[in-house]
């Protein structure tokens, strides 16, 4: 049996529903300046995949990760190289890349939830505003996301 | 935190620039109210009466590609001649058309409909014989009911046997209203 799934929305609509809650999120993680090139750039890399996106479940998810990954790299971008002092909270984490490879089997709100947390370390309530779900369930979708990696021999 | 005019503008015209969109479209003023206009790399595909994106969006989107954006540069063109034509300066249109998803015969009969001159009217019988079927007039009334872009393509110029308007998928008003643009004699025959 087909799950019933919905189709591809025309990128209008789809832009038009998420356009202020990405803006809003890339003004908290930027700056108000920093936030309109990496708007265009969040929607421009959106639009080149769109047309080969396979379902159309959780594009808020979708679109919000890609909007996590363009300020990690505007961030890194613009701030100075440091000294050898302190490794910068960038290079300290893991990979992100790595992990949006990792966290590609699971289902789309715990890949998102994970991604976000451990990739781009999300707050849970912007995690929540991303999924469209409540802070607790974020949290939850973390915590399952991050045990079925573990089940898989991933450790975060 | 919304999103300014400014800012939104300058995403749809840069999705627009680098080609990344199957379809863009822009709403028209016209005399006839607003037009939705779309039109793809290879030309106008669509022209809507009345436009509501929210429904008109989703046939455009199967037919030609998901990535619709409304991008009022891209129709800059169209806009032109449209408005050239509602004032009565331009009686034939340049524009590029893209009819890929029209099936053949459909396709020739919209070329037949392009020849027809402005001011000057047809019947659906004549069309269906130029087409090669002169027994097809009923369907090309279906065709020309369904014309995706109407005005540039002429459907209002075709008209019953006994000279009556018919019918117009914009409503017989507005066909009866450019043909008095085009000083159109519809008398036909008594």
């Amino acid at each position: 049996m087909m799950d019933a799934v919905a189709a591809i929305p025309p990128f209008e609509r789809f832009y038009a529903e998420h356009r202020h809650g990405v803006f809003g999120f890339l003004v908290r993680r930027l700056g108000r300046d920093r936030a309109e090139d990496a708007f265009q750039e969040t929607f421009l890399r959106a639009l080149r995949s769109y047309g080969t996106l396979a379902h159309a479940s959780n594009l808020r998810a979708w679109v919000f990760t890609i909007a996590a990954r363009v300020a990690v790299d505007e961030l890194r971008r613009k701030r100075p190289p440091l000294g050898d002092g302190e490794p910068s909270f960038e290079e300290r984490r893991p990979a992100y890349a790595e992990l949006e490879h990792l966290a590609d089997g699971l289902p789309p709100k715990e890949r998102a939830a994970v991604v976000l947390r451990y990739g781009y370390d999300l707050e849970y309530a912007e995690i929540a505003s991303a999924l469209g779900s409540s802070e607790e369930a974020a949290r939850q979708a973390a915590s399952a996301g991050v045990r079925r990696l573990r089940r898989k021999g991933v450790t975060l | 935190m919304k999103v300014s005019t400014d800012l939104d503008g300058r995403f749809r015209e840069r999705a627009r620039a680098e080609g990344l969109l199957d379809v863009a479209y822009d709403l028209v003023d016209s005399p006839l109210g607003a037009l939705l206009v779309a039109t793809t790399d290879r030309g106008v595909c669509r022209i809507e009466f009345d436009p509501e994106p929210d429904r008109d969006l989703e046939p455009i989107a199967k037919q030609y590609g998901v990535k619709v954006l409304r991008a009022p540069r891209a129709v800059d063109a169209a806009r032109r001649e449209l408005d050239e034509y509602f004032d009565g300066r331009r009686t034939d249109f340049e524009l590029p058309l893209d009819l890929r998803v029209e099936a053949p015969f459909r396709l020739r009969v919209m070329d037949e409909l392009a020849r027809v001159p402005y001011g000057q009217v047809t019947t659906y019988g004549a069309l269906a014989a130029r087409a090669g079927h002169p027994a097809a007039a009923r369907a090309v009334g279906t065709f020309m009911n369904r014309n995706p872009v109407p005005i540039v393509l002429p459907c209002h110029r075709v008209v019953g046997a006994n000279g009556s308007l018919v019918g117009y998928g914009g409503g017989l008003a507005r066909k009866e209203r450019l043909l008095q643009l085009e000083g159109a004699s519809i008398t036909l025959q008594a």
